[in-house]
């Protein structure tokens, strides 16, 4: 059963809350490699994060 | 208690603003958290060993006001029942077998992005285009680190619901990302 582009989605976002189950993460990784929007979009919501992450140094770093 | 260390704790203050700032976006909301939390550090300063940063102590303490604020508004404004279990609009990225209607293009050089201030000014204009629940639920989990099933919990709601509002919240920021930042 392969995963549709919505459901891969669905799996990467959840996959940065939670580990993924085997079955899971195999056909995620299955889709992501013959899908190119998904990797893509894979790769832009894992630098999200980041993002994130780089937001919260800066409010550190701010001037008073 | 030392002159000094209540010095040093009030030195905090501006950064401590600026992080709840990020997470509760009403300033209101933010001030009453941080001076809860200056009050409950000056109260509590014989808790401090001096083993962390004391800004990594007060920030902890401020976490739990945050999350009680946070609490007691979704308390006052429950989540609509409708808001349950519906990705929503983005259904309307896919096509019926579930495809992507525009598969998403490669960024240009994202991690560059980090560097430009205007990039982080776009971001938070981005989150600040977030309904108000989902951006709660995005920023417990990115920015204060918290386990989903603690959000769902401080949210008053299920676990699925949680990590609808976390897809949508993530989905809506790419796409702002990209339709003001990488496609112009």
């Amino acid at each position: 059963m392969m995963l549709s582009c919505k459901e891969a989605t669905r799996l990467v976002s959840m996959g940065q809350d939670r580990s993924l189950g085997f079955a899971e993460r195999a056909m995620l990784r299955v889709h992501l490699a013959i899908c190119r929007g998904c990797g893509n979009a894979a790769r832009q919501l894992e630098f999200l994060r980041r993002a994130m992450a780089r937001l919260a140094e800066q409010d550190g770093t701010a001037e008073r | 208690m030392s002159a000094d260390f209540r010095a040093q704790v009030e030195s905090e203050r501006p950064y401590l603003l600026r992080y709840a700032l990020r997470q509760l976006r009403d300033p209101d909301a933010a001030e009453d958290a941080v001076q809860e939390a200056l009050l409950a550090a000056l109260a509590g300063g014989a808790g401090y060993s001096g083993q962390s940063k004391l800004r990594t102590w007060l920030t902890g303490i401020l976490k739990h006001k945050i999350v009680d604020a946070i609490r007691r508004a979704s308390r006052e404004q429950p989540l609509a029942a409708g808001d349950e279990d519906d990705a929503g609009d983005f259904d309307a990225l896919f096509d019926r077998r579930g495809h992507w209607q525009d598969p998403p293009q490669a960024w240009d050089d994202p991690d560059g992005a980090l560097h430009q201030k205007q990039f982080l000014t776009a971001l938070e204009a981005c989150l600040a285009a977030l309904p108000a629940n989902t951006a709660r639920a995005f920023l417990l989990r990115e920015h204060l680190g918290m386990e989903t099933g603690e959000i769902c919990k401080d949210l008053g709601i299920t676990p699925t619901h949680c990590w609808v509002l976390l897809y949508r919240a993530r989905m809506a920021l790419r796409l702002c990302l990209e339709t003001n930042w990488f496609r112009k």
